[in-house]
C-alpha cells in the first residue's frame, strides 16, 4: 500500500521516528517552559546542561565505572546543582531588569561550558554503549525498533507528564503559579518564594540533564550536540506559547512527527520546517498555539 | 667635517641598497603562513588545533634545516566552517598583514572563496583539508595548490575497492553542501563504471544529529551498501545509529570521508571492517612513525591526513620560497610545481597545472579490536593507489589552466 507515492511501511517507520524525536523536544522544551514561564529567564544554557548531562553520563561511566541507571540520576542531580549555585549568585540578580539580560549572560555561561568541554575532549566527541538491558531491537514489522529507542519515548513522555501533573495539579505547582504570579502575596502568606524559584530553576535544569543522559547512547556525546538542538527548542516553545506546560509537551511531539514526514517527502527541508512553522504561528496567533495573549 | 658627514651619509645609503638588494625579493624580509581553518567546529578535530602546531613543527624544521635570511611567522585564524568570514579574513590578512599564504581552508566552501581572493591580491592558497574536485576544475587558477586529497581519489579508492568486493548496489546518504554532492557523484560515477548501480540518495540537512529517518529510507531501498557522503560529526552519527537500527551487518557502510579522528571517537567495535581511503596514515613506516610521534607528544592525539599534509604543504612551500629567492606568488608557484615533493608524506608527489598535489593514497580497512595492538593501531593498509590512478586524470579535467 502506498500513501502519496511512499510505502505506508516507511511512512509508519518515520512518524515513530518522529514521536522519539519528538520526545526529546518534548523534554526540553519543557524545561525551558517552565524557567520562562516561573523565572521570565530566557534559558540559553539549556543546551549546555543538557550536553553536560550527557558527559556527566560519558564521565561516570568511563572514569567512576557508574552504570547508565545511576547516571539517570546522578546526572540531573548534578548538573541541577550547578543549575542552583548560577541561579543564586548570578540570575538572582536579573529578575528586575529586561529579558535581554537573562538571555546574554546564560547565552555566555553556554559559549563558557562548551568551550571548556571542546578543550578537553575535542570536538568529535565520546561514544556511550547501550545499556545491556536495552540491547536490541524489536520487529514491528513495518520497521526495526531499537529497544533503546521505545524507551526514549517512555521515559521521556512519563518525566513530562508528571512534571505537568506536579505544576499544575499539587498544592506545590499551586504555590509556584502563585509565586510568579505575585511574589509578595505569597511571601506574606509564609511561603519561602526565593527558595522555591531556586529549586524551580534547578528542577528546568536537571530535565535537560535527563534529556543529555536520554541522548548519550544515541548521538555522539560532543560538546556542541546541545547547541545544534537548542535552536529548534527554542522554536518549539514559541510555536507551543512560552510558559505553557501542556503547549510545550504537546508541540514537541507535533513538531517532532512534521518533521519525520519531511525526511520521507523532501529531506532538503527538514531543517527549516520547524522554523516555517514557527513563523505561521506568529503571524496567525502571536501568542502561540496554546499561549495566553 | 662636512666630508665626514658625507661619507656617513655615503655609507648608510650604500648599506641601505645593499640589505635592500638582499630581501628586495621577499616583502618586509618575512615570510608570514596564515592557518585559515576550523578552530571550534565539527572539523576541528581533523584540522584545527592540530593543523596548526602541524604549520608550526613545519616553520621549525624549515628554519632549521634551511637557516634562510628572512623570518617566517605565523598567523591563525578560526573560519568557523563559514565563507564570508574565510573571506574576509584572507582579504584582511593579505591586504594589510602582509600574510603570503592562506592555508589549510577545510570545508569546500571557504575554500572557494579564499582562492578567488588570493587570485586576486595575488598570493598562494595552500589547501590541506577541502575535499571537493572543482577546487582543481572549473574553478581552478594559478595560485592554488590542492595537497592532501580530493573527492576523486575518496571515490575512486573506496567505492571501486567495495563496488568490486561485490557491494555492487548503492544507496546514498549525502550532506547537503557542495562536498557531499561532488562526492557523492564521483563516487556514483565510480560505483558505475565498475558494473554496480545506484539505487537512489537522501540528501540530509549539514550538520544534523539524528539520522534515524534517512537511515529507514537507506534500509528500504536494499541497496547492499550504504555510501556516506558526509563528514566529521555526521559521519560518526550514521554510523553509530545504522548499529542501532540494525541497518548494519545486513547492509554495510562506506564512508566515504572518514578521518582516523573519527574511528578515535566511535571506537573499533562501531567501526570494524569498514574500508576507507586516506593519504596518510602514522603506523605506514618508520618515517611516517617518527613524525607521527613528535607530533603526538604535543597533540596528544595522532595526526590525520590533514594534519599531515599541512605540515608537508607549507614546508615545501617554504622551500620553494627560499629556493626561488622570492615570496611572490607566480615564482613561488613555478618553483613548486617544479620541484617533487620527498618527504615523510609523500614520495614524488608532484603539483601539476590544475594546482592538484598528487601522490599515492591508501586504502584502509579498519581492524578489529582483538586486532589492535597498541593504541591508535586502528588500520589494515590493503592496497597503495599510485599516484597516477589515485587522482582524476588530466586528460578529464575541466581546468582551462591544462593544456590538452
Amino acid at each position: 500500500m502506498e500513501i502519496f507515492g511512499v510505502p505506508s511501511a516507511l511512512l509508519g517507520s518515520q512518524l515513530l521516528v518522529g514521536l522519539i524525536n519528538g520526545s526529546f523536544y518534548a523534554i526540553l522544551s519543557l524545561g525551558l517552559a517552565i524557567i520562562f514561564g516561573l523565572l521570565n529567564i530566557i534559558n540559553f544554557t539549556h543546551g549546555a546542561q543538557y550536553m553536560m548531562g550527557a558527559f556527566v553520563a560519558w564521565i561516570a561511566l568511563n572514569k567512576l565505572g557508574i552504570n547508565y541507571w545511576v547516571a539517570l540520576l546522578l546526572a540531573p542531580l548534578a548538573v541541577g546543582a550547578l543549575g542552583v549555585l548560577i541561579e543564586r549568585t548570578m540570575l538572582r540578580k536579573l529578575y528586575k531588569l529586561d529579558h535581554l539580560y537573562g538571555l546574554l549572560l546564560t547565552f555566555g555561561l553556554a559559549l563558557i561550558f562548551e568551550g571548556i568541554f571542546r578543550d578537553q575532549y575535542g570536538i568529535s566527541g565520546q561514544s556511550y554503549p547501550v545499556p545491556e538491558l536495552l540491547q536490541g531491537g524489536v520487529n514491528l514489522g513495518f520497521m526495526f525498533l531499537p529497544i533503546y529507542r521505545g524507551w526514549v519515548v517512555v521515559a521521556a513522555l512519563t518525566v513530562c507528564f508528571a512534571t505537568w501533573f506536579i505544576i499544575e495539579k499539587t498544592k506545590l505547582g499551586a504555590y509556584l503559579r502563585a509565586g510568579t504570579e505575585n511574589p509578595q502575596m505569597v511571601q506574606a502568606l509564609g511561603i519561602n518564594v526565593p527558595l522555591l524559584i531556586t529549586f524551580t530553576y534547578g528542577f528546568g535544569v536537571a530535565l535537560a540533564a535527563f534529556a543529555g543522559v536520554l541522548a548519550a547512547p544515541i548521538y555522539q556525546v560532543s560538546p556542541l550536540m546541545g547547541s545544534n538542538l537548542i535552536i529548534v527548542v527554542f522554536a518549539v516553545v514559541v510555536i507551543g506559547g512560552m510558559g505553557s506546560i501542556m503547549g510545550s509537551i504537546l508541540t514537541g511531539i507535533g513538531l517532532g512527527l512534521i518533521e519525520g514526514l519531511t525526511r520521507v517527502f523532501y529531506p532538503e527541508a527538514s531543517a527549516v520546517v520547524v522554523f516555517v512553522i514557527m513563523v505561521i504561528v506568529l503571524l496567525v496567533r502571536p501568542a502561540g498555539l496554546f499561549g495566553k495573549a | 667635517m662636512h666630508t665626514k658627514k658625507l661619507t656617513t651619509l655615503a655609507c648608510a645609503a650604500a648599506l641601505a641598497t645593499l640589505s635592500g638588494a638582499a630581501s628586495a625579493q621577499i616583502s618586509g624580509n618575512t615570510v608570514k603562513v596564515g592557518v585559515l581553518t576550523d578552530m571550534s567546529g565539527t572539523y576541528s578535530d581533523l584540522a584545527g588545533a592540530g593543523a596548526v602546531l602541524a604549520t608550526q613543527m613545519a616553520i621549525d624544521d624549515f628554519m632549521a634545516e634551511a637557516k634562510p635570511a628572512f623570518k617566517v611567522e605565523m598567523v591563525s585564524a578560526d573560519h568557523q566552517n563559514k565563507a564570508d568570514i574565510a573571506s574576509n579574513k584572507a582579504r584582511e590578512w593579505f591586504e594589510r598583514e602582509g600574510v603570503d599564504t592562506a592555508t589549510e581552508l577545510v570545508t569546500t566552501s571557504t575554500a572557494l572563496a579564499v582562492m578567488k581572493i588570493a587570485k586576486e591580491m595575488n598570493r598562494v592558497a595552500l589547501m590541506s583539508g577541502p575535499a571537493s574536485t572543482p577546487i582543481t576544475n572549473e574553478q581552478c587558477n594559478d595560485v592554488t595548490v590542492h595537497y592532501t586529497y580530493d573527492t576523486y581519489a575518496l571515490a575512486n579508492g573506496t567505492a571501486k575497492a567495495v563496488t568490486q568486493q561485490g557491494g555492487d548496489t548503492w544507496f546514498f546518504l549525502t550532506a547537503d553542501y557542495a562536498f557531499g554532492q561532488a562526492l557523492e557523484k564521483d563516487s556514483s560515477a565510480v560505483v558505475t563504471a565498475n558494473g554496480g548501480k545506484v539505487l537512489g540518495s537522501v540528501r540530509h540537512p549539514f550538520p544534523a544529529s539524528d539520522f534515524s529517518s534517512f537511515l529507514l529510507q537507506a534500509q528500504a531501498s536494499g541497496a547492499k551498501i550504504i555510501g556516506l557522503a558526509n563528514a566529521g560529526a555526521d559521519t560518526t552519527n550514521a554510523i553509530k545509529q545504522a548499529a542501532e537500527f540494525g541497518v548494519t551487518p545486513k547492509q554495510s557502510l562506506a564512508g566515504l570521508l572518514m578521518f582516523i579522528s573519527d574511528v578515535h571517537s566511535l571506537g573499533l567495535k562501531n567501526t570494524q571492517g569498514m574500508y576507507l581511503t586516506t593519504g596518510f596514515y602514522w603506523d605506514l613506516n618508520d618515517e611516517t612513525r617518527a613524525w607521527s610521534k613528535r607530533f603526538f607528544d604535543k597533540h596528544k592525539r595522532m595526526p590525520t591526513m590533514v594534519q599531515a599534509g599541512q605540515y608537508s604543504s607549507v614546508l615545501h612551500y617554504l622551500r620553494a620560497v627560499n629556493a626561488a629567492g622570492s615570496d611572490e606568488a607566480s615564482k613561488v608557484m613555478a618553483q613548486m610545481k617544479k620541484t617533487p615533493i620527498n618527504d615523510f608524506f609523500a614520495k614524488n608527489g608532484q603539483i601539476r597545472d590544475d594546482g592538484r598535489m598528487v601522490h599515492d593514497m591508501y586504502l584502509a580497512q579498519v581492524k578489529k579490536p582483538d586486532e589492535s595492538k597498541y593504541p591508535w593501531d586502528y588500520y589494515h593498509i590493503r592496497q597503495t593507489i599510485p599516484a597516477a590512478e589515485a587522482f582524476q586524470p588530466l586528460s578529464q579535467s575541466k581546468c582551462p589552466l591544462v593544456k590538452k
